[in-house]
């Protein structure tokens, strides 16, 4: 059972990513790889200032800040360079990469005798119950927030960049501008995550952003299936069902690997998982 | 209103498939007038009036609104005077925001998008009266999406949009294109009242002689790169429309 709830906690944790996604795919119709090495720079950022014992708040924005100004350079490559926008995307990961490492000093950097988020926030004396009420109160802000700004005028203009550029710029919207600032949240989000993620499992690693771009993308991909079964057009239920779609997928990985299943293959079966709920539409609509 | 100075626009310049889309042409356009601009295909039409919009700088010369030299500014700053209808009906709409949504948007051509949430009661009640104007009873349909209407209620809907908020230049390139002839004429009818009505100046183009000859009180044919026809209204009076056929031969 412990087992389960780690899955619902990491979804949880995780489903931070799958916003960011939600922003950069579904809002701006942008693949957006950043993904992979902003997560390990939002960890990086954590452990670094945390074993340095900064404050919780500072290094929150720290990391936040890190991932925004990840998104807003792949951005800036795809928009004023004119480059493709999966290639702007790879670049920067790439780069990051190196500065993750630089920053790190060594490949993993644990945080044991650190206060972490869940730690210095106790609400609940239950250590597994205390982790699981911060974040559903982090993710819930994050969903309210995010859903509200979707209904700004500004989120209406960012929601119309992605749709239809054309008409967008006629209505006086800077596209450059709004898609520089749209993978800036979208980046923050997902540094966000690894923010969590460091503090929940205890130890920032350069290698655990390899892939995650396609967790938050499967994530996105249930979330969108649910809601086109449903007919679903409500902003705030389509985030919250990214939300779901993210608890979803970690916790049908945890129930693969609980069959037995050699953890070396996660990846792959990751990968497979995203391609069976990518390709689902299209396989049903074959069978009518 | 709109002035073009020496303005050349160069496709592909040095390369075996230049194009001189348009010549070294200058043109001033009046506040309130309505021109309609004819001429085959790719003559240049389309050009001039990305050129006036923005969404292409000139190779050479300087575009002039209201006084003001806009000739480097981009598609987005000239929001400010310019409303714009597409000939595709998907250019000018977003397909899955809905019919609010859009209305929304255009009612801030001119102005920041705020971080406020600004579709409220009094909004929507004011959307619903625009919309109900055009008779085609979408005003009860506000939540739907652009993309489930036709492309004859998506045109209506961005002509209406345009004058959401304060516009004083109206461009329509081929708006009637994509549809069918009742459409095609209720669109015209709808941009004729605008028009008066706000008092906009106007640039229409159409392949569609008839229409040239009925609406507006200017034409403009354009041929290669040049305009080698200008019709001012007085002297529109006095033509027939198969003169206008005439000048294709
Ligand atoms: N982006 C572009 N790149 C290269 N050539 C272009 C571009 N846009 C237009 N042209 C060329 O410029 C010339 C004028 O094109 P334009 O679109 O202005 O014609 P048009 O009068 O609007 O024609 P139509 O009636 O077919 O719409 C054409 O030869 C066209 O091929
Ligand atoms: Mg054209």
């Amino acid at each position: 059972m412990n087992f389960y709830l780690t899955a619902f906690l990491l979804g949880l944790s995780l489903s931070v990513i799958a916003m960011g996604i939600f922003i950069s795919m579904k809002i701006f119709n942008i693949p957006d790889i950043t993904t992979d090495g902003s997560y390990t720079l939002g960890a990086v950022i954590t452990a670094i200032c945390l074993s340095h014992g900064y404050p919780l708040w500072l290094t929150y924005l720290l990391a936040v800040f890190g991932g925004a100004l990840a998104g807003s350079i792949t951005g800036f490559i795809h928009t004023k360079l004119k480059i493709n926008a999966l290639l702007a995307g790879i670049l920067v990961m790439t780069a990051l990469y190196s500065v993750n490492l630089s920053l790190l000093g060594r490949s993993n950097l644990p945080l044991l005798n650190v206060r972490n988020i869940f730690q210095s926030l106790s609400f609940i004396s239950d250590i597994d119950r205390n982790t699981f009420f911060i974040l559903l109160v982090i993710t819930t802000l994050l969903w309210v927030g995010l859903s509200l700004m979707l209904k700004t005028d500004f989120g209406l203009a960012m929601r119309a960049t992605g749709n239809s550029e054309s008409m967008i710029k006629a209505l006086g919207v800077d596209t450059d501008r709004m898609k520089i600032i749209g993978l800036a949240i979208s980046n923050g989000l997902v540094a966000t995550s690894g923010f969590l993620v460091a503090q929940y499992q205890g130890f920032a690693d350069i290698n655990m952003g390899i892939g995650i771009v396609i967790v938050g993308l499967g994530s996105v991909m249930i979330g969108e299936a649910i809601s086109h079964w449903f007919n679903i057009s409500s902003i705030w239920i389509n985030i919250l069902l990214v939300i779901a779609g993210s608890i979803a997928f970690q916790v049908v990985l945890a129930f693969t690997l609980s069959l037995g299943i050699d953890a070396n293959l996660l990846k792959l079966i990751t990968a497979l998982f995203v391609l069976f709920i990518v390709s689902l539409p299209n396989l049903s609509f074959r069978k009518n | 209103m709109i002035e073009l100075k020496n303005v050349s626009k160069t496709f592909n310049k040095g390369k075996a498939n230049e194009v001189n889309a348009l010549k070294n042409t200058s043109i001033k356009i009046e506040k309130g007038e309505f021109v309609v601009v004819i001429g085959e295909n790719g003559s240049g039409k389309s050009t001039f009036l990305n050129l006036v919009a923005g969404n292409i700088y000139p190779s050479e010369g300087n575009i002039y609104l209201q006084g003001e030299d806009v000739t480097k500014l981009p598609e987005f700053g000239r929001s400010r005077w310019i409303a714009r209808v597409f000939q595709n009906p998907l250019s000018g709409t977003a397909s899955e925001l809905s019919i609010l949504t859009n209305f929304r948007l255009a009612s801030l051509r001119t102005q920041r998008k705020k971080m406020v949430i600004g579709t409220n009661r009094k909004f929507v009640e004011k959307v619903k009266e625009q919309v109900s104007s055009l008779n085609m009873g979408l005003e009860n349909k506000l939540e739907q999406s652009m993309g489930s209407l036709s492309g004859g209620q998506r045109q209506a809907l961005t002509l209406l949009m345009s004058v959401m908020d304060e516009a004083k230049i109206l461009l329509l390139d081929e708006p009637t294109a994509a549809l069918d002839p009742r459409s095609a004429q209720l669109i015209l009818k709808t941009a004729d009242q605008l028009i008066t009505q706000y008092g906009l100046t106007a640039v229409l183009v159409t392949h569609n002689l008839k229409d040239a000859y009925t609406h507006g009180n200017r034409i403009l044919q354009f041929s290669e790169g040049e305009i080698i026809r200008d019709i001012s209204s007085s002297e529109k009076e006095k033509i027939q429309q198969t003169d206008l056929y005439a000048w294709f031969e």
